[in-house]
């Protein structure tokens, strides 16, 4: 098998054999994989193939509204990971993502279209700042950043709740509705999907994904960030300033995820929200970003599997599969991908099989 | 002064889990496996203790110790699923335990619902117990710190910090054990068998992590929930590294984060602490870390070979 197949054949692969993994939990605890497999075509599709109910686009709008956020923290891991780094912290580069925009939306006064656009920015800035601070202490003092980020991620769950709660909250749980108009909702998206949440965050993660490629493929900056990511020594070597590249690399992904966390506050709510616990965007992220290979195309695919996934998590919970079997899909995945090697022989093995039946 | 000798047991019932799973951790990364999934091994460990203690409570005083057994060999069942993939499928270690950190999550509650019919565990009644010790409990001042209303996983967690540096600087064992963290293809010229060594130092942080969970959940907690573990897995990883991968240096470590959250609960106690909002004392533990982290960055010397897949070729 040559390599270029190897990078789509492993993940495809990896994908099924989640799948599979996912059905036979759901067997052995007693219920049917069935179930599972059709929430998860009628989450794809809209279409119900026991026929019970009629075609509903609904499932469609609400599986890309999940698939956004994830599409942006996927794009948030892989860049960093295209610079040799590991960053578990989109989760946090996202929460204080949603906390700027939302403090922006409420506090800053402009013309509706303007406030919406100097959110989504003081989002990045925001997520940003939070990923500079690894990518900082890795290239000054060499900490680890798979340790600061997961800290970080912690440190901003109970800094935004703090900041929500001292600067206006209605309630213990969320703060005031964002002024009329400074919202990404769409009454335009939401009628052809018969009432879903779908909205226009679908233009940033858009853009996202060709800013993502563009810097990456077609910039000297980004074949810089890469040639740290493949070899720091040689990088260096080669008169590239590694230390800087660490920053900037963790600065963008950064930026990806927090603007991640103003397409769900301005988007999916219209309000800024007050979390008893992570909600694990940073999380699905990783798993798109490994999954897709560390591209944007395949982040754009994988994300929207795992969005279609954790969208169709109601839909199992109504057919009594816990709705936690998403998660284990999506680590089984995750794992699957990880031991490439296995799969990779076990391919190569079925090809001589195959070659032998000839 | 009377407050730091009250804060003493709730510091070291924080510290228990703390530096019992960092133990792991060590056994792991001297054997050259990174295992950043203590924190899902935790969570496991924890949810099988839990269980296992709600179940047979009616019938056994015993419940939490059989349960914290359980919870050990849970966690060596799930440490396996790392072992395999990172050192027999090559897997880069820190995306494996990533996986298992999110596999945990969702194992758990799922199991909490085929189990319970809900998100988390039932509540079990008292899980551990605090005990005194006679006569040492008399003692002025360490009477208090130490042998007064303490978890008896505290005793539990010096034998094995005494138990680990033994096996890991006096035994054979050992020094084969950290020679394949070092140098694993000259341990290999001398015979020792890479793999195996390797093995036993994920499943024995597998056992300690998930005995840490029980550990956590009981003392701590109420009932398993997706959060009873709370990040101590990934706290117990910079402890490792604050500790500097010796067992001394870990039991430190451990204490100095056990107090970082105990001072949470103290803090309307202490005058000039008393006018902060309650959750910079959450995220105090989590920003000592990296502020511990960034201090012992440069003279902390891990296992030169932890993180490296093991190449029998290379030279």
């Amino acid at each position: 098998m040559t390599k270029n197949q190897a990078k789509f054949a492993v993940p495809l692969v990896a994908v099924l054999l989640g799948f599979i993994t996912g059905a036979i939990i759901i067997a052995l605890t007693g219920k049917s994989p069935l179930a599972m497999v059709l929430a998860m075509f009628r989450t794809l599709t809209g279409f119900d193939l026991t026929g019970r109910t009629d075609f509903n686009p609904r499932y469609i709008g609400e599986f890309i509204l999940q698939s956004m956020p994830i599409i942006l923290t996927g794009l948030s891991v892989a860049f960093a990971f295209r610079t040799g780094l590991f960053n578990i912290g989109a989760e946090g580069q996202l929460m204080v993502g949603s906390l700027a925009a939302a403090m922006t939306a409420l506090m800053v006064s402009a013309p509706p279209f303007i406030l919406v656009v100097l959110s989504l920015l003081a989002a990045m800035a925001a997520g940003a700042l939070w990923g500079a601070v690894p990518g900082f202490l890795k290239a000054r003092f060499n900490v680890h950043e798979v340790v600061v980020t997961i800290m970080l991620n912690y440190t901003a769950l109970h800094f935004c709740n703090w900041a929500f709660m001292t600067y206006g909250t209605l309630d213990s749980v969320r703060t005031a509705d964002f002024p009329a108009g400074v919202t990404l909702k769409s009454v335009f998206l939401a009628g052809i999907t018969n009432g879903s949440r779908l909205n226009w965050g679908m233009i940033p993660v858009a853009l996202s994904l060709l800013v993502f490629w563009f810097i990456i493929e077609k910039t000297t900056f980004g074949y810089g960030l890469r040639a740290v990511g493949f070899n720091k020594d040689a990088a260096r070597y080669a008169g590239m300033k590694v230390e800087r590249n660490i920053v900037l690399s963790m600065v963008i992904a950064g930026a990806f995820a927090g603007l991640g966390g103003a397409v769900i506050a301005l988007g999916t709510f219209n309000y800024g929200r007050i979390l008893p616990a992570f909600e694990f965007y940073g999380m699905d992220g990783i798993a798109v970003a490994l999954v897709g290979g560390n591209a944007a195309i395949g982040v754009l695919v994988s994300g929207l599997l795992f969005g279609m996934l954790k969208a169709a998590q109601p839909l199992m919970q109504s057919q009594g599969i816990p709705r936690e079997i998403a998660g284990i899909i999506q680590s089984s995945i995750v794992l699957f991908v990880a031991m490439r090697l296995g799969i990779e022989s076990l391919l190569s093995l079925a090809k001589r099989k195959q070659e032998a039946g000839k | 002064m009377k407050l730091i000798l009250e804060m003493f047991p709730i510091a070291l019932m924080f510290a228990s889990p703390l530096v019992i799973a960092a133990l792991g951790g060590l056994f792991s990364e001297r054997a050259g496996v990174v295992n950043i999934a203590l924190e899902g091994i935790m969570m496991v460990g924890a949810f099988a203790a839990a269980s296992v203690t709600v179940v047979l409570e009616p019938s056994t005083a015993a419940a939490p110790w059989i349960g914290m057994g359980i919870g050990l060999l849970a966690g060596i069942l799930f440490s396996v699923l790392h072992a395999f993939a990172s050192i027999n499928l090559k897997a880069n270690q820190v995306i494996s335990g990533t996986a298992l950190n999110i596999l945990a999550g969702g194992l758990t509650v799922y199991l909490a619902q085929i189990f319970f019919r809900q998100q988390r565990t039932k509540a079990f009644s008292t899980g551990l117990s605090k005990i005194s010790v006679p006569v040492l409990s008399d003692i002025p001042l360490a009477g208090d710190m130490f042998f007064k209303g303490a978890y008896p996983t505290f005793y539990l967690m010096l034998a094995l910090t005494v138990l680990t540096w033994f096996v890991v600087y006096k035994t054979p064992l050992g020094l084969r054990l950290r020679a394949c963290g070092e140098h694993p293809q000259a341990a290999a010229s001398m015979g020792v068998d890479v793999l195996r060594m390797r093995y036993f130092g994920v499943l024995v942080s597998g056992a300690l992590a998930g005995l840490a969970g029980g550990v956590m959940v009981l003392s701590q907690d109420i009932q398993y929930t997706v959060t009873s573990i709370h990040g101590a897995g990934f706290i117990a990883l910079a402890s490792l590294i604050f500790g500097k991968w010796h067992p001394a240096g870990v039991l430190g470590a451990g204490v100095f984060f056990g107090f970082s959250q105990a001072l949470s609960l103290y803090a309307k106690d202490i005058t000039f602490l008393a006018s902060l909002p309650t959750e910079f004392f959450y995220l105090l533990p989590y920003a000592l870390t990296i502020v511990a982290l960034i201090v012992f960055s440069g003279r902390s010397v891990g296992p030169r070979a932890a993180g490296e897949i093991y190449d029998a070729g290379k030279r």
